[in-house]
């Protein structure tokens, strides 16, 4: 087993006895063919996720941060195989995701489940909630009529929607119920880990505040392991103890969340910080930003040396001819900088 | 006109007691109901509210830009230079926006159009209102561009929406807005589709405009941090109101409406180290089916008694440039005795 006390790997956080590895994510590559012309010559690749590793314990929360188009939701899609990765590995509880077929997959699929962004797009518009919800058993398991109909309740019951409303049509819903009916059917077939891609972007903040704290109350009731990804750094620190920081690609910083926040290395990650705006107006009035220049570069066509060389503010020229290396800085906090 | 008298020279706009309805086949919708507010010289209000609470609708039928029908502006004054933007006559309007009103749109995509170059988009209100030359609008043209942090503005002009990033397009439509040096600026929602790193750019860049100019803004969010950095009063609105307006550090320091309350509380906040539970307010953002009798606070309300479901209250001053709409007193726990 790869699983070593003591051994370090390269990509993040010791392996100590105390905390059981759950996934393990080893220089991931995942690019998109390019195509051009009549006959789809491929004439280049869109380099969405570009060698990434990281790690994700049991029963904690993974914060996956990043701008758009940084290839977080790639990273999420790969782990769960809707994508046939480039190259890399992924270990779930030591066992290679990428190298199994189908059948294998589908045995391992209903312990890793997903919550998708937008509410509506992800619930089919002609199914009864109580079908929604109780299709991945009738996938997965051999629960009779009746026991199905019992999980269901249960899970309506459980996301806290009542168990009278299955028989409604998702429209009857609105954006935070939504979301409740798509949380209770990655729990239905009782997963161990659940990927939440921006699962509060769409909603309103009140409404935020809601389904945040249900995943809460449901990660310590069932058990759960969370990589959250969200382009929001105040609801990235409140959810996660170790976050991740991703730039075109590539993880630029990762640490648990104290060091993020309080002392980042990585000259992206104190930019982002400084420019998310602080509901207090004299903080803001004091606080200084720092303000990035131009806009992220292509992911088909990212720079030398270090990927953030065209907007960092402390680029020198060993930024623009070599890339820096992934380095421990501190204990469990790495960063790929020349300077931090 | 009388309305000339109600306004003083400090005042750039007084909107009163506006009411929009939507009438659609099944129903109605109560989408503003009785705002009002003014504006001063220089002053950038913030309006922050819920989606649906009807923030875009107030500031497009200022401008008379809802869709009119199934819209309807039912009643409300707008004083805007001494005159009535709500009962004005289409043509006299056109004289007005993008001339002395600028407009920033939330989506820079589909608010600038595809077939044209940005080059002709931004000259053309300075060629329509300004009567510039061509060769003036363009020359005016580079020097915005590059006011606005364009680089190698005068190669860029014949380019299409589409060879630009969103940040890039959002300061496009800037550069529209205000080519014409309007006295009132307002940006409904205008960072809202772009990452944080842009967002601040953008943000930066009023910022200074605004100081050039000495502009008016009316800058509509549902971000309640990025208001609290710019703007000099908030209103917050919830249901077609307006449940508080105060200055800006009243409103984040000593919020008086249960709603601001509830919304302050469900904010994850950056500096926080110790994550506590987020206090979210339970229910749902009301329909607005029906003209609201009672609060339309009040289902969600954790302090809603009698009175909240049977009067809908006004705006009623606490403080200096205070206002709440609210019946109970927050602080003394209380019915309020004084409205």
């Amino acid at each position: 087993m790869w699983l070593v006390g003591g051994i370090q790997r390269k990509e993040g956080l010791e392996v100590t006895s105390k905390r059981d590895l759950l996934l393990e994510v080893d220089n991931l590559q995942k690019y998109f063919p390019v195509t051009e012309g009549l006959l789809h010559r491929k004439t280049g690749d869109i380099k969405a996720v570009d060698g990434i590793s990281f790690k994700i314990y049991k029963g904690e929360t993974l914060g996956l941060v990043g701008e758009s188009g940084c290839g977080k939701s790639t990273v999420a899609r790969s782990i769960l195989r809707s994508y046939k990765v480039t190259s890399g590995k992924i270990y779930y509880q030591g066992q290679d995701l990428t190298d199994l077929n189908d059948s294998k997959l589908r045995v391992l699929r209903p312990k890793m489940q997903m919550i998708f962004q937008d509410p509506y797009a992800s619930l089919n518009p002609r199914m009864p909630i109580k079908n929604i919800i109780g299709e991945p058993l009738l996938e997965h398991s051999s629960a009779s009529k009746k026991e199905r109909q019992a999980r269901v309740d249960e899970l309506l019951d459980l996301v806290g929607l009542s168990s009278a409303c299955g028989n409604r049509y998702p429209h009857e819903f609105s954006g935070g119920q939504c979301q409740r009916i798509g949380i209770a059917r990655a729990l239905a077939l009782n997963p161990e880990f659940v990927i939440c891609d921006e699962p509060i972007a769409a909603l309103d903040v009140s409404i935020q505040a809601q389904v945040v704290n249900l995943l809460e109350d449901l990660q310590k009731q069932l058990n759960l392991t969370y990589l959250f990804i969200s382009h929001d750094l105040s609801m990235i620190r409140h959810i996660s103890q170790r976050v991740a920081v991703m730039y075109l690609g590539k993880i630029m910083e990762t640490g648990n969340q104290q060091d993020i926040y309080e002392s980042p290395l990585h000259p992206y990650t104190k930019a982002l910080l400084s420019a998310v705006p602080i509901p207090d107006p004299l903080l803001e009035v004091e606080r200084e930003k720092i303000i990035l220049e131009g806009d992220v570069p292509s992911p088909a066509n990212p720079p030398q040396g270090c990927r953030f060389n065209t907007r960092c503010p402390a680029a020198e020229e060993l930024c623009f001819k070599q890339e820096p290396e992934w380095r421990e800085i501190k204990t469990n906090h790495w960063t790929a900088c020349h300077f931090a | 006109m009388d309305n000339k008298l109600l306004v003083d020279n400090q005042t750039v706009l007084k909107v009163n007691n506006l009411k929009t309805r939507f009438h659609t086949r099944e129903c109605t919708i109560f989408a503003v109901n009785g705002l009002s507010f003014t504006l001063k010289k220089g002053e950038l209000i913030g309006i922050v509210g819920e989606s649906g609470c009807g923030k875009s609708v107030t500031v497009k039928s200022l401008l008379q830009l809802i869709p009119m029908p199934p819209g309807k502006i039912a009643s409300g004054s707008a004083i805007f230079e001494g005159q009535d933007l709500i009962s004005m006559e289409k043509d006299d309007l056109r004289q007005i926006r993008g001339n002395k009103i600028g407009f920033i749109f939330q989506d820079p995509m589909s608010s600038l159009n595809p077939v044209l170059t940005i080059g002709q988009q931004i000259m053309e209100p300075m060629e329509t209102h300004l009567e510039l030359s061509s060769k003036e609008a363009k020359r005016r043209t580079i020097e915005l561009l590059q006011l606005i942090g364009f680089p190698k503005a005068a190669s860029r002009l014949g380019d299409y929406p589409h060879q630009f990033s969103g940040g890039m397009r959002q300061r496009v439509m800037i550069a529209i807005a205000l080519s014409c040096n309007p006295q009132l600026l307002i940006a409904d929602e205008p960072t809202t589709a772009l990452d944080v790193t842009i967002q601040t750019q953008i943000v930066a860049l009023l910022k200074k405009i605004r100081k050039e100019y000495n502009m008016s803004i009316i800058w509509i969010t549902h971000n309640l941090g990025l208001v609290a950095g710019i703007a000099d009063r908030v209103l917050v609105m919830y249901g077609g109101c307006i449940v508080e307006s105060a200055p800006v550090v009243q409103i984040y320091n000593d919020p008086q409406h249960p709603y601001t309350q509830g919304l302050l509380g469900a904010l994850p906040r950056l500096g926080r180290r110790k994550a506590e539970r987020l206090i979210s307010i339970k229910g749902q953002p009301p329909c607005l089916y029906c003209e609201p009798l009672g609060c339309s606070f009040a289902p969600r309300c954790p302090y809603a008694f009698k009175k909240c479901w049977e009067n809908n209250p006004v705006l009623h001053s606490v403080d200096t440039s205070h206002n709440v709409a609210c019946w109970w007193d927050t602080k003394k726990g209380r019915p309020r005795s004084d409205f």
